[in-house]
Parts: C-alpha cells; sequence; structure tokens
C-alpha cells in the first residue's frame, strides 16, 4: 500500500542553521507517525515545511500522490492536510464556534457556511468544547485554547492531521483525556503525525516512530526499536531526564 | 430573502427613509447638503470598515478610489458625452480593476509594511494626475452646465445627486452587512484576527485581501462620481483630499471598527461632535486637531468604538444587530 | 557631463540627511516594532524649531543645534508616554492609529498657527566650486554634521550601557525584562533618541530648501523609502540607503520633472518591500 505523505530529502537553512537536513520519511494510511527529538531538533520546522508555512531549499512533499512542495498554506489546507500549532494560534476575538468554523469552512470539502457550522460543533463536541461554542477564544484556559487548536484543525475533515506538542503544558487529567481524543480520532480514519516531547503518550500511541537530531533523522521504527537505539539513547544523553524517561517507556 | 427577517435590514431602512424623507419635506436645501455630507462620510467610512474592521489592515488612501471614481465620471462626461449614469458605473468599474491591480502588487505586503504603501498610493496617484494631460492636470476638468439639462436641469440634478447618493449609502451598509455574513467575510475576519492562523486553516489570504480591498473601491468611487458631478469641477487637491479619508477613518473607528452599524452612528457622531466644537469658522482649522484628538483617545482608551463598548456590556445584542 | 557628476554629489550631500531621519524611524522600529507616523511631524517641528530660535534670539543657525536636540529628545520621551506606551505589545494597528492622530494634531495646531506659507531660514556658508559648478555651503554642512551624528549615535549604542540595553531590548524584549532591564525607560528613551533624529533632519533640511508646515509628508515618504531599502532595524542600512537614495534623485533630476520624484521612489518603495524585504544591505549578506 503507498503512503499517505511521503517526504524525500527535505532540507531548510536558516541564515547559517542547518535546520532540517536531508530528511526522508512517510506516513502510512491510518496510522500514527511519531516524530520526536531534543528541542530545536527542526521538528517543528519540518512541519511548517509540509505545509508550505515555509519553502524549503530541496527536497520534496508528496501528499496523495501530488507534489506539494512550497504550494502555500491555504492550498495544502485544501488537499485535506491539517495542522496544530505549537503556541496556539486562536482568533481571540472570535467565538469558539466561529474559530471552528473557519477550520471547516476553508478545509479539505470547502463547506458552505451553513454546513461548515454543523462540522465546527462536531469538532467542537469531539474535543469536548460544546459548552463553550459561544465563549470567546482568548476567555479559554490553555488547556481550552489547546483543544480549540485541535478542533479547528478536525473541523476541516483532513485526510492528514499534524500535531504539535498538543499535550504540552496539559495537567495529567487533559492528558488522560487529549490522549483519548486523538485515538478517536485515528479510529475515525484520520492519519496523523504528531510530535511530542511526552515520551510516555508518543511511545504508547504511535505506531512508528522518527527520530530528529539537528535536523537530519536519527532513527526509525517501531516505539521499542526506538526506545533502545544506542544512538538515540546518546543523542539525549545531554538531557538524562530525557534518556532516563525513554528508558522507561 | 431571509435577510429581510434580521432587524439590521429594518434599522438600515429606517435611516435611508428619514434620509429621504427629512430635506423634502419643506425642500430643506440645507438639511439636504448636510445629509449629503453625512451621506459621503457613511459610505466612506463603511467601506473602509470592510477592511480596517474586517481584514484588520489600514488604508490610509482609501481617498483615491473617491478622487478617481470622480475623475473618471466627469472626464467620461465632459470628454466622451456618456450619460451620468454610465459614467457612473464605468467609473466605479474601472477604479475597482485598479484596485484589484494595486491590491495584488501591495497585498503581498504585510501589516504596517501595507499601511505605508496605501501612503504611496495615494501621493502616487496624485502626483500621476496632477501630471496627466488628459485630466487637465493641476487645472482640473470643469463641466459644461448643459449636462445638467438630461436631468431636469440644475435644480432637479442636484436632488436626483442626492437620492442617488443615498441609495450608495445605503448600498454600502448592506454590503458591508452581507460580507460580515459570508464565508467570505468570515475569512476577512480571521485574516484580521491572525493573518498566518488563517492561512494555515486554508483561508486564501492574497485572494480575499485583493479581493476586498477592490471591492471596497466600488462604491466609493461612485460616491466620488455623484460627488464631482455635483461640483461641475474636479480638480486633484479636492479630488484627492486627505483629510476625507482621515476622518473616515476615525468616524469608523469613532462608531466601533468592525461592527456592521459603526461606521453609521460614528458619522452622525463625529458631524455632532464637530458641529458643537466648530461654531466659530476661525476654529474651521483645527479640524484635523479634533479629529486626531478623537482618534488618539479612541486608540488608547476605547479602541472597540461605541458599538463596540456596546456589544461588550450587552453580548446579546451583537446576535440581534450583526 | 560635469554638471551631471556634480548633480550626484550634491545629491549624495542631501541623501545623507535623508538617511538620518530614516535612522532615526528604523532606531523606533527595531526597538519597539512601532511605525511612527509621527516622523513627519517632527521634521517639520525641527524646521520650525530653528526657524523660530533663529529669528527669535537671532543666532546663527548651527548654534541652535543643542537646543534642537535637548528639544527633540524631550518632546520624543513626552510623545512616547501620551501615543505610544499603551499600545506596546497591541496589535501593529494600534500603534500606526495612534501616532497617525498626533500627526494629525501636531500638523492641525501648525497649519493654525502658521498656515501653509513657505519658510526660510537664512543660513549662508562659503561653497565649494567644482568647475562651474559650486556645492552650496549648507549641503556640505549638513552632510559633514550628518556624519558627526550618526557617529555619536554609532558610540552610543555599540560603547555605553544605556546603549547596550536599548539593543538588548532590541533583540529581544522579554529576555533583557528578565535580566532586569527597565524596558518602559528604554523604550521611551529610543523614542526620544528617534525623535531627536527626526527634529535634526528636520532642521538641516531647513537650512537647504524652503518649507512649510506640510513638508512633513513628503519627507517622512522619503524616510520610510529610505528605512526599507536599509532593511528595516537596521541604522547602518539606513544612512547607506539615504545617500544611494539622494544619489539616485541627484542622477534623475536632470532628466525627470520634479513632480514624479515621489512617485518613482514609492515604486522603489513597494519593489524593494517585495522582492527584498531585508532591504539592499540584504544583498550585501548573501554574497
Ligand atoms: N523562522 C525561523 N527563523 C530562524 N530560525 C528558526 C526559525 N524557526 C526555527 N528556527 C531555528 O531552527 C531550529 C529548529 O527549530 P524548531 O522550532 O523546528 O525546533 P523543534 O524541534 O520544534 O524544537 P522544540 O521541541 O523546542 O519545539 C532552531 O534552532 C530554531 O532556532
Ligand atoms: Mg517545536
Amino acid at each position: 500500500m503507498s503512503a499517505l505523505l511521503e517526504v524525500e530529502g527535505l532540507s531548510k537553512d536558516f541564515g547559517g542553521l542547518r535546520a532540517v537536513d536531508a530528511l526522508s520519511f512517510s506516513v502510512r494510511e491510518g496510522a500514527i507517525l511519531g516524530l520526536i527529538g531534543p528541542n530545536g531538533a527542526g521538528k517543528s520546522t519540518v512541519f511548517n515545511l509540509i505545509n508550505g508555512v515555509f519553502a524549503p531549499d530541496q527536497g520534496r512533499v508528496v501528499f496523495r500522490g501530488e507534489d506539494i512542495t512550497g504550494k502555500p498554506p491555504y492550498r495544502v489546507a485544501r488537499h485535506g492536510l491539517a495542522r496544530t500549532n505549537q503556541i496556539v494560534q486562536p482568533f481571540a476575538n472570535m467565538s469558539v464556534l466561529e474559530n471552528c468554523t473557519v477550520g471547516a469552512c476553508f478545509g479539505r470539502e470547502n463547506l458552505s457556511l451553513a454546513r461548515a457550522r454543523e462540522a465546527a460543533r462536531e469538532a467542537a463536541a469531539l474535543v469536548g468544547l460544546d459548552d463553550r461554542l459561544d465563549a470567546l477564544a482568548s476567555q479559554l484556559t490553555i488547556a481550552g485554547k489547546k483543544r480549540l487548536e485541535l478542533a479547528r484543525a478536525l473541523a476541516a475533515r483532513p485526510t492528514l492531521l499534524l500535531l504539535d506538542e498538543v499535550l504540552a503544558g496539559l495537567n495529567p487529567t487533559e492528558v488522560e483525556h487529549m490522549i483519548g481524543i486523538i485515538r478517536t480520532i485515528r479510529d475515525s480514519g484520520v492519519s496523523i503525525l504528531m510530535i511530542e516531547h511526552l515520551m510516555q503518550a508518543i511511545m504508547s500511541l504511535s505506531d512508528s516512530i522518527v527520530v530528529l537530531n539537528s535536523g537530519a533523522k536519527l532513527a526509525e521504527g517501531l516505539p521499542a526499536e526506538v526506545a533502545n537505539h544506542p544512538a538515540v539513547i546518546e543523542a539525549y544523553l545531554g538531557d538524562p531526564d530525557l534518556a532516563a524517561k525513554l528508558r522507561a517507556a | 430573502m431571509t435577510i429581510m427577517r434580521r432587524p439590521f435590514f429594518w434599522i438600515i431602512a429606517a435611516v435611508v427613509a428619514l434620509f429621504a424623507v427629512l430635506p423634502a419635506a419643506g425642500n430643506n436645501v440645507e438639511l439636504r447638503e448636510n445629509l449629503l455630507l453625512a451621506a459621503v462620510y457613511i459610505t466612506l467610512a463603511s467601506n473602509i470598515n470592510m477592511i480596517l474592521g474586517y481584514a484588520g489592515y489600514v488604508n490610509f488612501g482609501s481617498i483615491v478610489f473617491f478622487g478617481l471614481g470622480g475623475y473618471f465620471c466627469v472626464w467620461l462626461m465632459s470628454a466622451h458625452g456618456w450619460p451620468l449614469a454610465a459614467a457612473l458605473l464605468a467609473g466605479g468599474v474601472a477604479v475597482s480593476t485598479l484596485a484589484l491591480l494595486f491590491g495584488l502588487g501591495i497585498l503581498r505586503l504585510r501589516g504596517v509594511y501595507f499601511a505605508l504603501a496605501t501612503i504611496g498610493v495615494n501621493e502616487g496617484v496624485m502626483a500621476f494626475v496632477t501630471n496627466f494631460g488628459p485630466w487637465g492636470g493641476s487645472s482640473g476638468i470643469y463641466l459644461s452646465p448643459a449636462l445638467f439639462q438630461p436631468l431636469g436641469g440644475p435644480a432637479k440634478a442636484l436632488w436626483v445627486v442626492y437620492y442617488l447618493l443615498v441609495g450608495v449609502m445605503a448600498a454600502s451598509l448592506y454590503l458591508s452587512y452581507a460580507v460580515k455574513r459570508s464565508k467570505f467575510g468570515l475569512g476577512l475576519l480571521a485574516i484580521g484576527q491572525n493573518e498566518d492562523a488563517a492561512a494555515v486553516l486554508g483561508v486564501p489570504t492574497p485572494r480575499y485581501k485583493a479581493a476586498v480591498y477592490s471591492l471596497s473601491a466600488l462604491l466609493p468611487a461612485i460616491a466620488g462620481g455623484l460627488y464631482f458631478f455635483k461640483s461641475a469641477f474636479i480638480q486633484p487637491p479636492d479630488a484627492f483630499d486627505l483629510q476625507l479619508s482621515t476622518e473616515a477613518i476615525v468616524i469608523a473607528m469613532l462608531g466601533g471598527q468592525g461592527t456592521v452599524l459603526g461606521p453609521a452612528i460614528g458619522a452622525f457622531l463625529y458631524v455632532q461632535l464637530r458641529g458643537w466644537l466648530l461654531v466659530s469658522p476661525t476654529f474651521s482649522n483645527f479640524q484635523l486637531v479634533i479629529a486626531g484628538v478623537l482618534l488618539l483617545a479612541i486608540v488608547l482608551f476605547a479602541p472597540g468604538g461605541l458599538m463596540g463598548w456596546i456589544y461588550r456590556r450587552w453580548p446579546r445584542l451583537r446576535g440581534f444587530l450583526e | 557631463m560635469l554638471g551631471l557628476l556634480a548633480s550626484i554629489l550634491d545629491g549624495v550631500l542631501i541623501g545623507a540627511v535623508y538617511g538620518l531621519a530614516a535612522m532615526g524611524i528604523t532606531l523606533i522600529w527595531g526597538v519597539m516594532d512601532v511605525v511612527n507616523l509621527t516622523h513627519g511631524a517632527m521634521i517639520v517641528a525641527g524646521m520650525f524649531g530653528t526657524y523660530l530660535f533663529v529669528s527669535a534670539v537671532g543666532v546663527p543657525v548651527y548654534a541652535t543645534l543643542p537646543a534642537v536636540l535637548v528639544g527633540g529628545f524631550l518632546a520624543g520621551v513626552a510623545l512616547y508616554w501620551i501615543a505610544v506606551h499603551r499600545v506596546i505589545g497591541q496589535p501593529p494597528l494600534m500603534s500606526l492609529l495612534s501616532t497617525f492622530a498626533v500627526n494629525l494634531v501636531l500638523v492641525g495646531v501648525g497649519t493654525a498657527v502658521w498656515g501653509t506659507d513657505l519658510f526660510n531660514v537664512p543660513a549662508s556658508l562659503p561653497g565649494f566650486s567644482l568647475g562651474r559648478y559650486t556645492f552650496p555651503g549648507t549641503h556640505i554642512m549638513a552632510a559633514v554634521l550628518t556624519a558627526a551624528i550618526a557617529a555619536a549615535l554609532y558610540l552610543f549604542l555599540y560603547r555605553t550601557r544605556t546603549g547596550k540595553a536599548v539593543r538588548a531590548v532590541s533583540g529581544n524584549r522579554e529576555a533583557a525584562e528578565l535580566v532586569g532591564i527597565p524596558t518602559a525607560r528604554v523604550l521611551a528613551l529610543s523614542f526620544g533618541l528617534g525623535t531627536t533624529l527626526a527634529c535634526v533632519a528636520g532642521m538641516l533640511i531647513a537650512t537647504m530648501f524652503p518649507f512649510t508646515v506640510l513638508s512633513g509628508d513628503a519627507y517622512q515618504l522619503k524616510s520610510f523609502v529610505v528605512t526599507v531599502l536599509g532593511g528595516l532595524g537596521n541604522p547602518t542600512g539606513a544612512l547607506v540607503a539615504g545617500i544611494a537614495l539622494g544619489l539616485l534623485e541627484g542622477v534623475t533630476t536632470p532628466f525627470v520633472p520634479v513632480s514624479w520624484t515621489l512617485v518613482i521612489e514609492f515604486v522603489l518603495f513597494v519593489v524593494v518591500l517585495i522582492a527584498l524585504p531585508g532591504g539592499l544591505m540584504q544583498l550585501w549578506q548573501r554574497r
């Protein structure tokens, strides 16, 4: 079976810094692929290259057989590829429902306003924001804003969802809740590429994992394989805390 | 029409009816002239609000649309003998198209860069027209009084122009409302809140920005055509009077940027306020100062303007009115 | 040929002053991300301040420099607290509108007091002759003073504690706050400095050309063109770009009617913004 998303030889420089270095990987249909690596490894930049926030210096991004390299983000979104932002970016003075409606309106199905509202309600309900539909996005707690990020992306009814640290900053109960939501999303047939620092969570959620270090791929495989990979452990040695967590997971 | 079931429709209809009936009763020409100016203010402010309030972009040069619309209309009538209606429409379409072309260029600029470029568009267009022979350069174009004949002579023509302008004002308010309640409007509001996030969610930002810039040129251009047809004379300093676009911004901010009714209420408040403050003609130079102080106070202390404040106090009203 | 060369050299002298004005804009932008639309009004304030001082006290023009420096700084600090402080950290739209509003007030008051008549500041210095062409002494003096002030600004920013604080805030406001730099005071100081540069530029322009209350708009637009050419937030770039713009004006003056200069400069502005958002200096760094 062919891959849903294929990334080939992707590179990106910022000034003198090589943030992503000849990276290749692919996401299978219906799978959850985890993308991990130390801070500043270039994970978020990979997302930005995939969905067109930045154009790559080299390499290709192929989504459902179509080359989407360098297309602007709003085109990429139409292809059915949605993402959340690591730093939440709510439309602060719009209601939760309106925020989600934007996602639904301009997503894969190009819905009319009325049908988009329906899709928005469904997405909000899925993440548990259905009782806050009329609240302004600025009034939500940080956990609420994280859920809003997710709901907005989901409302677009994407084929592939890119999640950038949706668990960061949540307390253990909220993390549990969010993991449940992510599983539900996957079970509904949406493929997921996710960045996460929370090792236990990503190890248990992912079907396979790609490890990034200084922009380059360090290792790839099943969660168990990756966790015991010597190079991975070494890369994390500067961060003994993380290394310990890796082994524990 | 579902729109007729919204309270908004009837509010606008009532305002338009007042504009139509008040001066006609008793043939009050002075009141008509004042209301005509108010209609121009509301038209400009309501159209600028679609860029400023919805999409969050400042256009310091909206007067360019008004002035160019005036020029196209006056020129088509005087040099090519077009009837008023055709000249107005052609002017509106021409200016909208020009705005679209400008827009595709300068709307690649983000935020403050765009605002700076609009100042440049203003200077550039003014310099161009001042040097443009067919439009009379710096001395402008005069309309022959004979052109008022088809409308039944000068006195009657002034009434016709007035009613047409009130129509343009009403169209502006309805347009603003229709845009706000559309998918296009939702995209613009998203751009105004966070352009990057909007693009990531699929809002085609360059196209939408260029479209709203162009759309917001149409009715001001027609208003400009009417205004300068009425004066029977147009020259660069009048056509591109920066003060008018400045006042349009102040009015939109005063009434409440991003709200549909704000520009109309803002125009009313602004004209009243200026009336109280400028009783003596020696103070007429202070018009800009008043506009400036008012704008500063709004920006610093009440960025939502009057309607923004009202909707914050009574959130239910927003759903009812908008 | 000699005429063109002289015209270019003279353009460079005047361009240095554009650069000075643009350094003010770029400094304020770099430190607080505010596009300062009071800049034109403050250039005019420099012009009229000089005019008033010269006509009231009767001192030679250049003796007003200390007063212009101090007055400009105080005015800038005041402007910061009145119009800018409250909108720091809000969407850029807000500071744009607040400084625009102040500009309206200042220009409005100016127009009410002085009307829109042309004014002149009497300044005569011996010129410098090159064949048939003479460079006015005022133009040379303006370029020399610009160089001196730019050098002083450089020393301040790179050699003093306060200057380093300004650069720290410019690099990253939150980080600067964390290490205990009083950001609000640094911002006020920077706004004061930026305004001072506008006022001094105004004074120097007044020694070269006649002016009105409304002259500010054109010079402000030029300053923005220069700022963008030099790369927003880059003072050295602003100075270089100012000279480049003056040079361009020098080259085109013999061939293009004056009323078109602004149009050409504006087109340049948009083209540069789209094609080279980092300014001309970007070309340099790419090599
Ligand atoms: N727009 C940008 N301009 C310049 N450098 C950037 C930009 N975005 C990211 N970088 C740099 O690229 C490198 C990779 O950053 P990135 O945000 O992709 O890391 P990350 O793996 O997501 O880290 P984290 O786990 O902290 O989120 C970093 O060194 C960062 O400073
Ligand atoms: Mg990241």
